[in-house]
């Protein structure tokens, strides 16, 4: 492994870092407001949520790379920041990964959510907890499955994109050239020892993950 | 008295609509009970504001805790209450102790009557402090529930059938626990139920709720003892009385008093002194023009016909009686009470054939 292969596993980890971060903060508000509500919109964002589940990633990075361009609302709105446009930057990088990877981040948390159930939101309340506290103290503790499941997931997902970055990041070393896009630059090359090397590393990577996954989070347990 | 509890709810539901305007007293245990569906579970959660009833009211003492008229309503979390569920609902993520703590950490500044170490000897759950939930037995489970809501320092302890998720052995397990809460804890309970012997073991006073609405609320006897509602414990129409162990006598037998008169029984375990609740059914008491003498029936006492009324069970009447104040019902036929010329205000003797020892 060459210096070019390091570096762009060091992108690749801290992109997928800084996205399950981000996933966490966002994803969670966006999880409970989908578990609890009873709202006529639930269906909506939930499927909106869901998109990037079922739309190639060339689809969503096109609409993104047309928000994030220079007519686009978002571009817009990051010039007249001035911090100039996001597309071909990590910055840029990393709020198309947030779409994309978001329902894997939000599904496990809104499904660990809705397991907890009505009752001991509601034994909290008897016992003076405040619904901030409830929310702190008791309904995140048993939903902890479900944010490791999401961030674990959110995490790999981020590591394993390919055709987002292509639209979004493009291929700049050092800036915007993760582990996915450096393979198959290695493969076009035919530097197919390289791609090996990265590649088997994916493999092993994925499997430990959903190992750590399966194997630290069992079944849930009942409520007391 | 300015403890009292005032509670007027309407909560619509498919099945009912809950339309209650209650007083209930500020101490002792208040069972609500009634057949699934009348609306117990969802009045006690009226009370715990889990339910937001439109157009409600309800204060504890000289606490408002809602009042529509003024728009007022304190959410749960703000309520010093006690809420006791069927299940016993530990958080699963907390050991025993850490469970306990939960509502004591939180109701500071108020303190509960009774450290976290006095309540666990209370209960008996001093052992399994530091295990987890999942690791109890459901009575171990709802004991621990128990002490959870009463180390909130609460003003009002909410119980929602808190036996009914246990098979019998472990309810007479607890039922021994929450009648030494009765005992020690001047603390308003509002029990609801729908198991007769739990409400004779406990409660002080009955409300009866039927498809929503209040059917009778009173103290417990006076409220058994009515006979022109449907028998309240389905065909077992009786008088719960509190009596008092006044001696062990010969032939195995122990002396119980109670204002008007006194009963004896099968030799009982506990000390001269001990209160005693004791069920008498209204088929288990016969009546006598004159003192039977010549009979093998030990518990006689004088009485007054009160009132008298046609039972279920075709030619049968149930005849309301005034024993010194305590009040006794008694099921005979209907030839009987011709033949004795029974009538409001007659005097008599009722033999009693049996007496069920709660506790």
């Amino acid at each position: 492994m060459d210096s070019a292969d390091l570096n762009a596993l060091w992108l690749t980890l801290k992109l997928a870092s800084i996205v399950t971060a981000l996933l966490l903060l966002i994803g969670t508000p966006i999880a409970w407001w989908l578990a609890r509500t009873q709202s006529a919109w639930k269906g909506a964002v939930g499927a909106i949520v869901a998109l990037p589940l079922v739309l190639p990633p060339t689809v969503l990075g096109f609409y993104l790379l047309l928000a994030m361009g220079p007519h686009g609302p978002l571009g817009r709105f990051t010039e007249w920041l001035g911090i100039g446009l996001l597309p071909f930057t990590f910055p840029g990088l990393v709020i198309a990964s947030v779409f994309y990877s978001l329902p894997f981040v939000v599904q496990p948390i809104q499904n660990a959510f809705e397991a907890i159930g009505e009752r001991p939101l509601e034994v909290a309340a008897t016992l003076r907890a405040s619904p901030w506290d409830t929310f702190w103290s008791v309904a995140v503790p048993l939903a902890r499955p479900g944010f490791l499941s999401g961030a674990i997931l959110g995490f790999a997902h981020t590591v394993g994109e390919f055709g987002i970055v292509l639209m979004i990041g493009g291929n700049i070393p050092d800036k915007t050239r993760v582990v996915s896009v450096l393979i198959y630059d290695h493969v076009e090359a035919m530097e197919y020892p390289q791609a090996h090397w990265l590649s088997g590393g994916m493999v092993i990577f994925s499997f430990v993950v959903l190992l750590a996954l399966y194997t630290f989070n069992p079944a849930r347990r009942r409520e007391g | 008295m300015s403890s009292d509890i005032r509670a007027r709810f309407r909560v619509e539901r498919q099945r009912f609509t809950l339309d209650i305007d209650l007083a209930l007293p500020g101490a002792g245990v208040t069972a609500l009970f009634g057949p699934s569906g009348s609306g117990k579970t969802t009045c006690l959660r009226a009370i715990a504001g889990l339910e937001r009833a439109a157009g409600g009211y309800l204060a504890i003492g000289e606490n408002v805790w809602q009042d529509a008229t003024r728009g007022h309503f304190l959410p749960t979390h703000r309520r010093p209450i006690g809420y006791v569920f069927q299940e016993a609902s530990l958080f699963s993520h907390l050991s025993v102790r850490a469970n306990m703590e939960f509502g004591q950490k939180r109701a500071a500044p108020a303190v509960p009557r009774f450290s976290l170490p006095e309540i666990a000897e209370m209960l008996a759950i001093s052992g399994l402090l530091d295990r987890h939930p999942e690791q109890l037995s459901g009575g171990e489970r709802q004991r621990v529930a128990i002490a959870r809501a009463l180390l909130g320092a609460p003003q009002i302890l909410l119980m929602d059938e808190p036996l009914a998720a246990l098979d019998l052995k472990r309810k007479l397990e607890i039922l021994p626990y929450l009648e030494r809460l009765r005992g020690e804890l001047s603390l308003p309970i509002i029990y609801v139920s729908h198991a007769p012997d739990e409400v004779a073991r406990l409660a002080d006073h009955l409300v009866l709720l039927d498809a929503g609405k209040v059917v009778a609320s009173g103290s417990l006897n006076s409220v058994l003892a009515r006979i022109d509602l449907p028998a309240v414990f389905a065909d077992d129409a009786g008088v719960v009385i509190a009596t008092r162990i006044a001696a062990h006598e010969a032939h195995q037998l122990t002396r119980l008093e109670f204002p008007g008169g006194a009963i004896f029984v099968s030799r009982h375990q506990q000390p001269p002194g001990t209160p005693i609740r004791c069920r008498i059914h209204a088929r288990d008491v016969s009546l006598a023009l004159h003192p039977p003498q010549h009979s093998s029936i030990l518990n006689s006492v004088a009485a007054q016909v009160v009132d008298l009324a046609p039972t279920a069970t075709p030619g049968h009447l149930l005849i309301k009686l005034d024993v010194a104040g305590t009040p006794l019902l008694a099921r005979i036929t209907q030839r009987s009470a011709e033949n004795l010329g029974i009538r409001p205000g007659l005097a008599l003797h009722a033999q009693i054939k049996a007496v069920a020892l709660l506790a």
